[in-house]
């Protein structure tokens, strides 16, 4: 929008200000990043493009050919959609999880912390000093049959699915939290951190409520925090496959665990590749919509 | 940026982009890279990928030079459980150090083969194109050994300088189709595939029938996610022979597999990572592999093999040096050795799998008689003739079978 604005008042920009020869400045520092943008991420993912309309009748020993099959697409989202489904709907309420639980946290640490603010977001980030697969590892020992949570559970009378915890939904979606949280939490930190004490005491002063102090100043305030979190949180769950082979079972799986499959078990490249771009596609209109709503230039 | 000589915007090309919400930098943007994008993929797209089949004189050009004279080491990629350790001291592995003292080679022993489709796909890129993946021996079973044979992307060893191979193989192994003249394989050990269960978290399974099906393991069984010990037994179980399976009888075959997974009853597709849930007992039965059933039974008791009545499946596992692995000299020193019925005998000793070692019998004798006299390690008449293998599939086959395969296990 603000782009808009200057091209209408845009005749009488003082153009004098800028030193023809320091033009190239800016390129020159946007060249390593966009040139580790190409090579990484444009090239792989032409590549990745093209692999996804490769004829599906081709294999590995034979090679692929080429053949614009653009209903590797179709077969992809008709055959894989309750994968697709699964996989929005776990991410989405981890993400919606991940923030009831982060907001309090980071609201707490970042007006209540004090001297202790240092300490306990190293806490939030500790967990992170251990590598993702060994962590969830150790929520499959935690959560087991025969652990002792599920006893202690079981002595309670707590109804569980199928009398037990790991291989289970729930499960799932825990590990799924459990991993994220810290992507939620420290924007929201961030975010919150910024925001000036004296703003919800001058609401007070005004007579807002607690609950009137906290839906008019701080959370609006600290929306931009709320829309990287959850970006941060729901793009990586919808694409992880990690806690759904871990801990669930493959009623559970979700979208990557079926491109991992086609890709290193079936070697059914063309559809793999289909299905990836799909996901792409599919968590970018998403994000699209949600932060076009959510609206903070301040993000993005 | 800004350039002050741009002329204005039409006003209906402003409300435009007003609607949408785009400025006309973004627009233009996005244009330049769809186009980009789009030219790019068009070009690099018509080519499709090639062959990845090597003839021979892109099997020589793509062989590494052997350095062993001047590199007294190898890297060694197996399945775990699958090499005797030390009971005292679990980082030591007496018939490699022994070989290490006998030779001087060094060997890097890696235990990161959990499944045959997961580590092919691990390393076949790299293979087809003619890149190093840092192993000189890696462990494959014999239908993908056949496939990555197949592919040309192993060498062939030299026999003369494996004399006990070609003469204490069982004369079983020696004749494979895929390997007449026993140059690219040579089985580190065979062994059967059948039922294991926990007797702490169930009482005993003695069909694949009741491991599908049996009301109280619902939702603690693990079948195997390698197809063809998986679907082989179910098979056997229909009344079917896995060797000459039709396209029916393995639809009849998953059908029935599906509706125990679409029921609950299994809980999970499995590689060799099975071994810690039946340990602990998250998993009650499953399908595994005999050896590994007995290396985990002597730890736990409560950890037993069954032998399913329908039958078990037979399979081997192949040494195989990749094309582009640089100490095969030192590789053939080591199937030389493994081939010793003393050292086959010990190796068989601790892992329990079948032995493909004639002679090995007559040595563990003198080890431990009733090892000896185990069917599981030295099988019988009797229990051979309850084993079948599974057949060998064309490409096409293969491609069809594993994609109805993968469509219940893996998604």
């Amino acid at each position: 929008m603000s782009a808009l604005g200057h091209v209408g008042g845009s005749t009488g920009t003082p153009a004098k200000l800028e030193k023809p020869r320091k033009r190239w400045l800016p390129y020159l520092l946007l060249l390593p990043g966009g040139l580790w943008l190409i090579l990484f991420f444009a090239v792989p993912a032409i590549q990745l493009f093209a692999t996804s309309l490769y004829d599906p009748s081709g294999s590995l020993e034979e090679g692929y050919a080429m053949t614009w099959q653009f209903s590797n697409y179709a077969d992809a989202a008709s055959e894989y959609l309750p994968h697709f489904m699964r996989s929005l709907g776990y991410a989405a309420l981890t993400t919606v999880i991940c923030l009831l639980l982060g907001y309090p946290l980071a609201y707490a640490i970042a007006l209540k912390g004090g001297r202790w603010k240092n300490l306990l977001l190293i806490c939030v980030i500790a967990p992170f000093f251990t590598s993702f697969l060994i962590r969830t590892l150790a929520w499959k020992v935690i959560l087991s049959d025969n652990g002792w949570v599920v006893t202690t559970l079981d002595a309670l009378h707590v109804p569980l699915p199928d009398g037990r915890l790991l291989a289970t939904t729930p499960a799932v979606i825990a590990g799924l939290v459990y991993n994220f949280l810290p992507f939620m939490v420290l924007p929201l930190y961030a975010s919150l951190e910024k925001l000036d004490p004296r703003l919800l005491e001058a609401a007070g002063d005004l007579y807002a409520r607690p609950v009137a102090r906290f839906t008019r100043v701080a959370l609006p305030l600290s929306m931009p925090g709320v829309v990287a979190g959850t970006l941060l949180t729901f793009i990586p769950a919808a694409g992880d496959y990690i806690n759904a082979q871990l801990l669930g079972t493959n009623r559970q799986y979700m979208i990557g665990n079926v491109i991992q499959s086609k890709f290193l078990r079936v070697g059914d490249y063309p559809n793999a590749a289909a299905l990836s771009f799909t996901l792409m596609a599919a968590i970018l209109v998403l994000v699209f919509v949600y932060v076009r709503r959510a609206g903070t230039d301040e993000v993005l | 940026m800004r350039n002050p000589s741009r002329p204005p915007l039409s006003p209906e090309a402003a409300a435009v982009l007003n609607a949408t919400g785009l400025s006309r930098r973004t627009l233009m943007r996005g244009l330049f890279a769809g186009g980009a994008f789009i030219a790019t993929g068009g070009a690099l797209a018509a080519c499709g990928t090639k062959p990845a089949k090597k003839n021979e004189a892109e099997k020589a050009a793509c062989t590494a030079t052997d350095v062993s004279a001047t590199e007294k080491k190898l890297n060694f990629s197996n399945w775990p459980l699958y090499v005797d350790v030390d009971e005292k001291d679990e980082k030591k592995r007496p018939t490699l150090d022994a070989f290490t003292a006998k030779t001087g080679i060094a060997v890097t022993y890696n235990e990161d083969v959990n499944d045959n489709n997961e580590f092919f796909g691990k390393v076949r890129n790299q293979l087809q194109a003619c890149q190093s993946i840092d192993r000189d021996i890696m462990v494959l079973t014999d239908w993908m050994a056949s496939r990555v044979v197949g592919l040309g992307w192993v060498q062939s060893f030299d026999n003369t300088k494996t004399p006990n191979f070609t003469k204490n193989a069982l004369a079983t192994l020696k004749n494979r189709a895929w390997d007449k003249d026993m140059k690219f394989a040579a089985p580190w050990q065979s062994g059967l595939t059948g039922i294991a269960y926990n007797a702490k978290a169930t009482k005993e399974v003695r069909t694949i029938d009741e491991l599908l099906t049996r009301a109280d393991l619902k939702g603690k069984v693990a079948v195997l996610s390698e197809m063809r010990d998986t679907v082989g037994l179910i098979l056997m179980s229909q009344g079917k022979d896995p060797g000459t399976v039709s396209d029916a009888e393995f639809d009849a075959a998953l059908e029935k597999l599906k509706k125990a997974v679409d029921s609950g009853q299994i809980r999970k597709f499995t590689g060799n990572d099975y071994k810690e849930d039946l340990n602990k007992g998250d998993i009650a039965a499953c399908i595994a592999w005999s050896g590994d059933v007995i290396q985990l039974s002597a730890e736990n008791e409560d950890v037993k093999f069954v032998t399913p009545e329908s039958g078990l499946m037979l399979w081997s596992d192949n040494i195989l040096i990749p094309s582009t692995a640089t100490h095969k000299a030192n590789v053939e020193q080591l199937i030389d050795y493994y081939y010793d019925p003393k050292v086959a005998a010990e190796l068989a000793a601790y892992v329990n799998y079948i032995c493909p070692v004639q002679g090995a019998q007559d040595e563990m004798q003198k080890l431990d008689p009733d090892l000896a006299s185990n069917p599981l390690i030295f099988p019988d008449s009797a229990t051979l003739a309850k084993t079948k293998s599974f057949k060998a599939l064309t490409e096409d086959e293969d491609k069809k079978f594993s994609a109805k395969f993968e469509a219940i296990s893996g998604a």
